[in-house]
């Protein structure tokens, strides 16, 4: 009995734990609650409950996982349930108290709906008690689930998690059906307004359990087949689908009509400024958190120089002043290059932090007010237009901003092989070694910034064309911090890192826009724990790659 | 230190001075202007001096919990203003429920005793909790990745605790012993920032007498000093790490209820602006260097608040003081010109900085 | 075998380029046509069509995340809540807010509108919230031809003849009206001369302040300081020593609570606690009163004239306590009801229904009618609105902290 406490309840106690604090948390921070709007399958599951399940189920799965080696079920189940409950307990324990006492006047989200919702809408005994019952149930069937092997729990785990993506995703797929000519019905037929029928659950489940055992097969038949191909054709292989990818690319507004192009437009945006700051941080290893300033700049000039509402009211065209931008862009950032040339690292990270801010307060200030608008910003920017069309729409300017981050990706990714893209690494990886090689450090570190800065300004110059005003409010540290994120996120000198950094970090949140107050809670755990999960990012450069396969991550190491 | 590059007057370094010059001669014609403009009395210029003290005292005790952490791991810990507010935050309520009972009117040195002891256990759980989960498993990632936890845990601190505790502003009693004033030589001084100060100061002192004769201050040091040597001295590295965690927690978590007593109001969002402050104050003298961090704060608080006015006025520019923040990071700018290590940093050696 | 690749490779490449040039002439979303042959509803600017038995949806923006600025969105959107509780349904469908959040910014508001415009079944927009998001939004409605009316965008320039949307509707006044109101009273009832102003660099209150400013010199007055602090600023000691060396008789803030309470407080701190302290509808609210405890008393702030409320007002307030346990947290969320209820009450006026029971609304037709609103009795007073879209004609009125309240002084 001894041997079963400690080897058992103990630890499942101590897992029930963790995850109930986690539920808690989630419940008292009004997740939960604001959840209860959103369905995952239409008329049966709400995502709060889903959420819920989600906790308990993985309180269960995680418990078992000391048996899964010696393969002992029973313990697996029992050590599963009894964490699941021990969640539940948790908040059975919140839902009593909160009856009892008026929480709310230091917990705001101790609402009487919330304790509705977590006792099912009975009173609070018969409430508790399903709660209770409830945890225990997912629980044992969280550690169950761990238990079964992996080619039944595979399927399982995707289905689960392909239906709860889907549903979330619910909107942007229901407009894709509806761009690609599926009927209305159809359409209906899978999609509930907010969230997935049950028909449509039972169908993504089942594809997607399917495809998860189809997949690997089918891949690695791929796989073979391309690599037994000779040479040449092999070529012709990876063309067609660069060319693929292309059609794809240039078929993105029709596909994903407005607002979805809209999102793609600001991800755009980032890519562009991702690529900039991944050659001054990721190639130069000069960390600037201060990269927002050339993206007001390049704002900044565009509106001065097209807006026939601006100080100058000159009215240019957009393809005047978008040069200009990027020219002013690069000055802009040899200018602010030169007085940190002899900084390094953290103190480089606090000036140019430091340039941002002074950028901002500058365009917000009642001192430049008679230039620049101040606080009201500069309005009426027009748009580009081509050939008498003008590019009005996000889904007509989804080109000019492809075009942008085609031409940058071309020249970072040729930047990346040549002879500065090594001599930037060299300076990252060990400034006076590269000296001493006979590198020019002013001169590469210049380069960077003024390369970094042009792609920002140009990103910057579309951004004001794009929404026709401008205020200094749009260029805030946020959005410094959130570049930055985005290319360690999607791996650090990595090209297509930046893309998948900023289709994650500025695509996703988009998706999370409805529930407003709790974006950027999300996002901030989403931050933390894709860096523990994966420290190298999503799509490292093949270089770095190497070092940190070799040797653990201890090559890149902490004081370098 | 090891430099092997030969000293001599490049055309960058000119540039750069000359960049520096035109900052200080702003500056310097500006002063002029204004002290012949004659706009202020000496008394306003006292005053101007004893708010920045005071600011600058609450910059300078959170500034303190980024110098010690980044002196021993060598990363910027961004959440750490949210520790400062966490403390601040629940010291709220516990103070609230003083108020309400009367216990804070009727024993009020021993209420704030137990707002701040509250106050300081929040941050130093927080911040033991931070390294923990976000940082420790990262300790040998390359050091832009625990930056980035380090910027979602900031946000997803902010944001819980806005979840939890509602959107609002909360605002601290009046407690009766704080109020009021004193004439010093024709000057009036707040009693609350003479509290402000000496409380920092006092607790300065107490962690520069810890960090230095203390056995634990010793294997900070020595971690600081090298990791790996001091564990091969048998110093428990994670143990030594945590200290330090609870240390700038302690210190920001005291700092928070200064800053909460001192202006009344707390909301989630109170610790992002001090947080960059003190970092920069941090730079500013000397990152990883605690005297450093001291002056930096005082001397941040105090161009802040005699900045614009000194500067500004006599130049004619309109709302001074809305541009506080370019006079903050050009001092900034200023400073690291001309002494790249900061006020009171050590030459580091090229491994370190 | 390669040439055939290199051939198909051409053909799509050509193919994808034409229809990528064909792509940005396509005509802006279609509307649905009207099935029913014998049922003819026609609109230059198309008709959305509800389906029988689906309800009835507005889209709702405003800023429901950042400090400070989620508190003003709530209120926002519990006054929209509850328009559409107090309206039920229109004819026969049931009503629906599409909540988003459209932030406080240009992109915020743009990337919303979007959002909006790609669904083909919102009838009209309620929002948006700040200046900054309805300037690039009004654009985007008005290439699509959705409505919308907005609680609390002030900004002269959106009702401005030059660049009027004519799809742009606003509850609120312009910051017009309630600068120059503000002026008057402090120059004759108070009796002033001097003022310091001070914003945050927010666009609203940098253009209140300016028009205040103007209109106080325009009565004679003087404008000793003109100041400003930042959002999110704790220390307003050196910005209030720096006001007193002009020595003003009225310190006229134009910001929201925060910082507002932190300069009410401080004032004492340098002396000043003699001098008036006036704000406008960003601090009249009890969260100032709170916020600056003792330092309230005796401010004055503009805001919508509450003797001037409709009938409706004390039920709203009933109704508004009873459905969120608090009294209204902001100013604006009368403003959100009127601006809910101008648009639902046009579409009961242009709306039809076919024989197979699907709900017909002219974007044109119902643009129009809002633009026909003449003398609607609203929460915040009388509705009109005029040529450019202005439907705000309420009067401001002064209010006063009083023994921890606030008391209308003047009206």
């Amino acid at each position: 009995m001894t041997d079963f406490r400690r080897s058992v309840l103990r630890p499942s106690l101590r897992t029930g734990l963790i995850f109930g604090g986690v539920a808690l948390f989630l419940t008292l921070v009004g997740i939960i609650e604001v959840f209860s709007e959103r369905e995952v399958i239409d008329g049966v599951v709400s995502m709060s409950y889903t959420v819920l399940w989600l906790v308990m189920g993985g309180a269960g799965y995680s418990a078992a996982a000391r048996y899964k080696a010696e393969r002992r079920y029973l313990l697996g189940g029992v050590s599963g349930a009894i964490a699941g409950l021990v969640t539940a307990v948790l908040l059975g324990i919140l839902v009593v108290l909160g009856t009892a006492v008026n929480l709310r006047s230091v917990l705001v989200n101790a609402t009487p709906a919330l304790m509705r919702l977590l006792t099912f809408g009975q009173s609070t005994g018969v409430g508790v008690v399903l709660l209770l019952a409830a945890g225990a149930i997912v629980g044992l069937l969280g550690g169950l689930l761990k238990m079964v092997p992996e080619r039944v729990r595979r399927p399982l785990l995707t289905g689960v998690a392909g239906v709860l993506v889907i549903s979330v995703l619910h909107e942007l797929i229901a407009v894709l059906f509806k761009s690609l000519g599926f009927p209305r019905g159809f359409i209906r037929f899978l999609f509930a307004r907010k969230g997935l029928t049950p028909a449509g659950a039972l169908i993504s489940f089942v594809l997607l359990a399917s495809l998860s055992v189809l997949w690997p097969i089918a891949r690695s038949r791929v796989n073979q087949r391309v690599s037994s191909l000779p040479p040449r054709q092999r070529r012709s292989v990876r063309l067609l689908t660069f060319i693929a990818l292309l059609a794809f690319l240039l078929f993105i507004p029709d596909l994903f009509q407005l607002y979805w192009t809209d999102v793609i437009d600001n991800v755009g945006l980032f890519i562009l400024m991702g690529l900039g700051l991944n050659i001054v941080v990721g190639f130069a290893g000069l960390l600037d958190l201060g990269y927002v300033a050339f993206f007001a700049i390049g704002a900044y000039v565009t509106g001065l120089l097209t807006s026939p509402a601006s100080s100058l009211g000159w009215g240019l065209s957009f393809w005047v002043a978008w040069p200009v931008a990027m020219v002013v862009g690069a000055l802009a950032g040899v200018l602010l290059g030169i007085p940190v040339l002899r900084m390094r690292g953290d103190y480089l990270a606090i000036v140019t932090l430091g340039f941002g801010e002074i950028i901002r307060v500058l365009a917000n200030s009642d001192l430049l007010k008679p230039y620049i608008g101040g606080a009201q910003g500069i309005l009426q920017i027009p748009k580009p237009s081509i050939a008498g069309i003008q590019l009005i729409t996000s889904q007509q300017l989804y080109y000019l901003i492809l075009l942008g981050c085609l031409v940058a990706i071309f020249v970072s990714w040729r930047l990346s092989d040549s002879r500065v893209g090594r001599a930037w690494i060299a300076m990252r990886e060990d400034e006076d070694v590269a000296q001493a090689m006979g590198i020019n450090l002013i001169k590469y570190k210049l380069l960077a910034f003024a390369i970094g800065a042009t792609f920002s300004a140009m990103s910057g110059a579309i951004f004001a064309t794009k929404l026709s005003s401008i205020f200094p409010h749009s260029f805030n540290l946020l959005i410094s911090i959130n570049v930055l994120s985005l290319i360690i996120v999607g791996g650090m000198a990595s090209i297509p890192g930046v893309i998948v950094g900023a289709l994650i970090l500025v695509g996703l949140p988009e998706v999370l826009r409805e529930f407003a107050e709790y974006r950027l809670l999300m996002y901030g755990a989403l931050l933390v724990i894709m860096m523990l999960v994966r420290p190298e990012g999503f799509w490292p450069a093949a270089r770095r790659r190497l070092e940190l396969r070799e040797d653990g991550l201890e090559i890149a190491g902490g004081e370098t | 230190m090891q430099r092997i590059r030969v000293w001599r007057v490049s055309a960058t370094d000119l540039i750069i001075w000359g960049i520096g010059f035109l900052i200080g001669g702003i500056a310097l014609w500006g002063t002029i202007a204004t002290l012949r403009e004659g706009l202020y009395t000496s008394s306003d210029w006292v005053s101007f001096l004893i708010f920045g003290l005071a600011q600058g005292a609450v910059y300078a005790l959170i500034a303190l919990g980024y110098t010690l952490v980044y002196g021993i791991l060598f990363m910027i810990n961004f959440a750490h203003g949210e520790i400062f507010m966490g403390g601040a935050y629940i010291g709220y309520f516990v103070a609230r429920a003083f108020d309400e009972s009367g216990f804070l009117d009727s024993n009020p040195i021993l209420a704030l005793a137990i707002i701040f002891l509250v106050a300081m256990s929040v941050s130093i759980s927080m911040a033991v909790a931070l390294e923990r989960i976000a940082y420790r498993p990262l300790r040998r990632a390359p050091r832009l990745v625990p930056l980035i936890t380090a910027i979602g845990a900031s946000l997803f601190l902010q944001y819980s605790f806005r979840g939890l505790f509602g959107t609002g502003i909360k605002v601290y009693p009046d407690v009766e012993i704080l109020k009021g004033s004193w004439q010093i030589g024709g000057v009036m001084v707040l009693r609350i920032h003479v509290i402000v100060f000496v409380c920092a100061v006092l607790m300065m002192a107490g962690l520069y007498w810890l960090v230095q004769r203390t056995k634990m201050g010793k294997a900070m040091r020595a971690v600081a000093e090298d990791k790996d040597a001091a564990a091969l001295m048998g110093i428990d590295v994670d143990r030594v790490i945590v200290n330090t965690f609870i240390v700038g927690g302690a210190l920001a978590g005291a700092g928070g209820v200064l800053f909460a007593l001192y202006n009344k109001q707390v909301i989630h969002t109170m610790g992002f602006i001090p947080g960059i402050k003190a970092f920069t104050a941090a730079v500013l003298g000397g990152i990883g260097n605690i005297p450093g961090a001291m002056f930096g704060g005082l001397f941040l608080g105090i161009f802040e608040s005699i900045g614009p006015p000194l500067f500004f006025t006599g130049l004619g520019v309109p709302s001074p003081n809305q541009l506080k923040d370019v006079i903050a990071f050009s001092m900034l700018v200023l400073v690291l010109i001309f002494r790249p290590t900061g006020l009171l940093g050590e030459v580091l050696t090229e491994k370190k900085a | 075998m390669r040439s055939r690749y290199l051939l198909i490779s051409i053909v799509a490449l050509l193919a994808l380029i034409v229809s990528a040039c064909a792509a940005p002439a396509a005509p802006p979303p279609k509307e649905e046509a009207a099935p029913a042959e014998e049922f003819t509803y026609e609109d230059e600017w198309g008709v959305v069509v509800i389906p029988a038995g689906e309800p009835l949806r507005l889209g709702f923006v405003a800023g429901l995340s950042g400090a400070g600025i989620d508190v003003l969105g709530l209120d926002e959107k519990r006054g929209a809540e509850l328009a559409v509780k107090d309206k039920g349904e229109v004819l026969g469908f049931p009503i629906e807010l599409q909540v988003e959040d459209g932030q406080c910014n240009a992109e915020g508001g743009q990337t919303v509108a979007n959002k909006l415009v790609a669904d083909p079944e919102i009838v009209a927009v309620v929002g948006h919230m700040c200046s900054s998001s309805c300037i690039p939004a009004a654009d985007i409605y008005d290439q699509n031809h959705y409505s919308m009316v907005s609680p609390s965008c002030t900004a002269p320039s959106l009702t401005d003849p030059a660049t009027h949307k004519p799809i742009f509707f606003r509850t609120a006044w312009n910051d017009k009206i309630q600068g120059p109101a503000a002026a008057k009273f402090a120059y004759d009832v108070l009796g002033v001369r001097k003022v310091a102003t001070i914003h945050d660099g927010s666009p609203y209150a940098e253009q209140l302040g300016q028009e205040f400013a103007k209109a106080f010199e325009a009565l004679g007055g003087q404008i000793v300081a003109r100041e400003a602090v930042n959002v999110g600023d704790t220390d307003m000691r050196p910005v209030l020593t720096r006001i007193k060396a002009e020595d003003p008789d009225l310190i006229y803030w134009s910001g929201f609570v925060a910082e507002g309470a932190y300069l009410a407080v401080q004032r004492a701190d340098v002396g000043m606690e003699d001098v008036y302290f006036m704000g406008a509808d960003g601090i009249r609210a009890d969260a100032f009163i709170e916020a600056a405890g003792d330092a309230a008393e005796g401010v004055y702030a503009s805001a919508a004239n509450p003797g001037e409320a409709g009938p409706g007002m004390e039920d709203f307030l009933k109704a508004y306590k009873e459905a969120y346990g608090e009294d209204p947290i902001a100013p604006f969320h009368a403003h959100a009801y009127d601006a809910t209820m101008l648009i639902l009450n046009a579409i009961e006026q242009v709306a039809k229904v076919d024989p197979e029971g699907n709900l017909h609304i002219g974007r044109k037709a119902l643009r129009d009618a809002i633009a026909n609103t003449k003398g609607y009795q609203g929460l915040t007073g009388t509705l009109s609105c005029d040529e450019n879209g202005d439907c705000g004609v309420g009067s401001v009125a002064i209010s006063k902290v009083e023994n921890g309240k606030w008391v209308v002084v003047s009206d």
